[in-house]
């Protein structure tokens, strides 16, 4: 099992109730996935400064904050809970090379100019608490409760997965031919930092992304390549897509309304929307991939 | 009587169902925000009228005897699954294995149902108003499967005695599962199914009638390929 959830606002009307509407949905998903939770949200960003999401695990902040204000000038830093978002006009190979060398302890969830990704161990309702998800805005959002199989229960094993600026993924369900992907992908340049199956599918997303394909034929492409369960939520700045293998045993229903479209494992998780009783409701059809705002 | 499900536990109000009083009259419920709770109304038996207004989530009326149960909105996997008698009229769409392994009663859905719809059904009657999706009627053993729209593919994969009528086009028929001719007990049987779920615009002569080939009815080694 796993949870997964995804919400994009089609108008700025609920820019503000981003994160609580979310949140709700992680909430509502804790019985699909009490293992771990996450979640990334993206806002309209400036597209000079770049954002990385760091998960600071042991390490204490204010020591973090003085170490890494001595490398890199000019950056601003906010807390939550464990989770540090640090932005800066530093590009991303430089400074992931910068962290990897000097603070070895930090995990580095994602980046890019408009993402935000948080993810941790526990219950999802912990989880959204500590991130304080309520509190955040933006244009849209994928979340992820976690019900571990295939690999350890930690935050490198947990969703979304984010392999490429302001690239995300969620998963529910399991891939088969994960180790052989893998492989291939290393070879042609990706790196991995987990045994996860997602981490591989997220990988073969931003590999794609990188060849100038667009989401949606990358998600095509990926109904051939990827073996295995799943449904799938991948995210870029613009918008959202979501599909379902040929099998379709995973399961999935979306929710359009004129301002916003949800997508949810199950409808549990969006019965708390704002007129989701008037939403145009359907389950999406195996192997189509759908997609807004890319 | 008016069951809320926003202030009432799931498990209460399916025990206060479960545990009617026959001597009470009063057989009359309606379910208000069920917000996509699992297993509502699941395991009633005794003569119940029952109204659930809003989307239903996994098993809802599982298990059903006897009971009338209406869904005003869509319904979640495996509704009705197994039920044995009774009537489950879902006026949404319905998600995968809608009316599974049932062994009677009639479950009528207003939408479509998507992928597994009476999937290993054993006497139920599922009628469809819209279409179903991929490996419906797979390993049906009893009963009637009426489509009025299409069918996803491979239709009645491996099925046994059951009838399956499909009005619109089929993208592909499963293993052993072959196309039949009406005969007269067909179309009154059809019509009658019909005539049960309120449908005045359908001719049960325009609908085109599958069943088994039993080829694979029984282990022959001659036919191990198609297996």
């Amino acid at each position: 099992m796993c949870g997964i959830v995804g919400i994009y606002l089609k108008t700025k009307k609920f820019e503000n109730n981003l994160g609580k509407m979310l949140s709700g949905m992680l909430n509502n998903m804790e019985s699909r996935g009490p293992d771990s939770a996450g979640f990334a949200i993206y806002k309209n960003s400036d597209r000079k400064e770049y954002k990385y999401s760091l998960c600071i695990n042991n390490l204490d902040f204010s020591k973090f904050k003085k170490n890494i204000s001595q490398k890199i000038k000019n950056l601003k830093l906010n807390q939550y809970s464990d989770h540090v978002i640090l932005k800066t006009t530093e590009k991303p190979k430089k400074f992931i090379n910068l962290i990897n060398k000097e603070f070895p302890e930090i995990s580095i969830v994602g980046y890019g100019h408009s993402i935000e990704i948080f993810k941790q161990v526990g219950n999802p309702k912990d989880v959204v608490k500590k991130f304080n998800l309520e509190s955040f805005s933006g244009t849209h959002g994928i979340g992820h409760t976690r019900m571990a199989t295939e690999s350890a229960i930690t935050t490198d094993g947990s969703h979304p997965y984010s392999t490429g600026e302001d690239e995300c993924l969620v998963h529910n369900g399991s891939l088969s031919n994960h180790n052989n992907l893998r492989r291939e992908l290393k070879k042609k340049g990706n790196i991995f930092t987990s045994e996860n199956d997602t981490e591989v599918a997220a990988g073969y997303v931003s590999n794609s992304l990188s060849n100038n394909k667009s989401l949606k034929d990358t998600l095509v492409s990926g109904l051939k390549d990827l073996d295995g369960f799943y449904t799938f939520i991948a995210g870029t700045r613009k918008g959202f897509a979501v599909v379902r293998d040929e099998i379709a045993c995973k399961p999935a229903v979306i929710a359009e309304t004129k301002n916003y479209v949800a997508i949810a494992s199950e409808f549990q998780a969006m019965a708390h929307l704002p007129d989701v009783n008037n939403a145009k409701i359907f389950e999406p059809e195996p192997g189509i991939v759908y997609s807004w705002g890319n | 009587m008016k069951l809320d499900l926003k202030k009432l536990k799931l498990r209460k109000v399916n025990e206060q169902l479960q545990s009617i009083d026959r001597k009470i009259n009063d057989r009359n419920f309606t379910i208000i925000n069920p917000e996509g709770n699992h297993a509502v109304c699941a395991g009633l038996t005794e003569e119940l009228n029952i109204n659930i207004k809003g989307h239903v989530g996994y098993y809802c009326a599982g298990m059903n005897q006897k009971a009338n149960i209406t869904i005003e909105g869509n319904v979640g996997t495996g509704v009705a699954e197994n039920m044995m008698s009774g009537k489950v009229h879902v006026k949404g769409n319905a998600s995968q294995s809608a009316g599974a392994t049932a062994h009677g009663g009639l479950l009528i859905i207003d939408g479509d149902a998507s992928s597994r719809c009476g999937i290993s059904m054993k006497g139920v009657d599922i009628v469809v108003k819209g279409s179903v999706g991929h490996m419906s009627g797979f390993m049906s053993q009893a009963g009637n499967l009426v489509v009025c729209g299409d069918a996803g593919e491979a239709l009645g994969d491996s099925l046994y005695e059951t009838n399956i009528y499909i009005k619109g086009k089929v993208k592909s028929l499963g293993a052993d599962c072959v196309e039949k001719k009406m005969d007269k007990k067909h179309i009154k049987k059809l019509n009658l199914l019909l005539q049960e779920a309120n449908i005045k615009n359908q001719k049960a002569e325009s609908f085109k009638r599958y069943g088994s080939a039993k080829k694979l009815y029984n282990f022959k080694i001659d036919n191990i390929s198609n297996y």
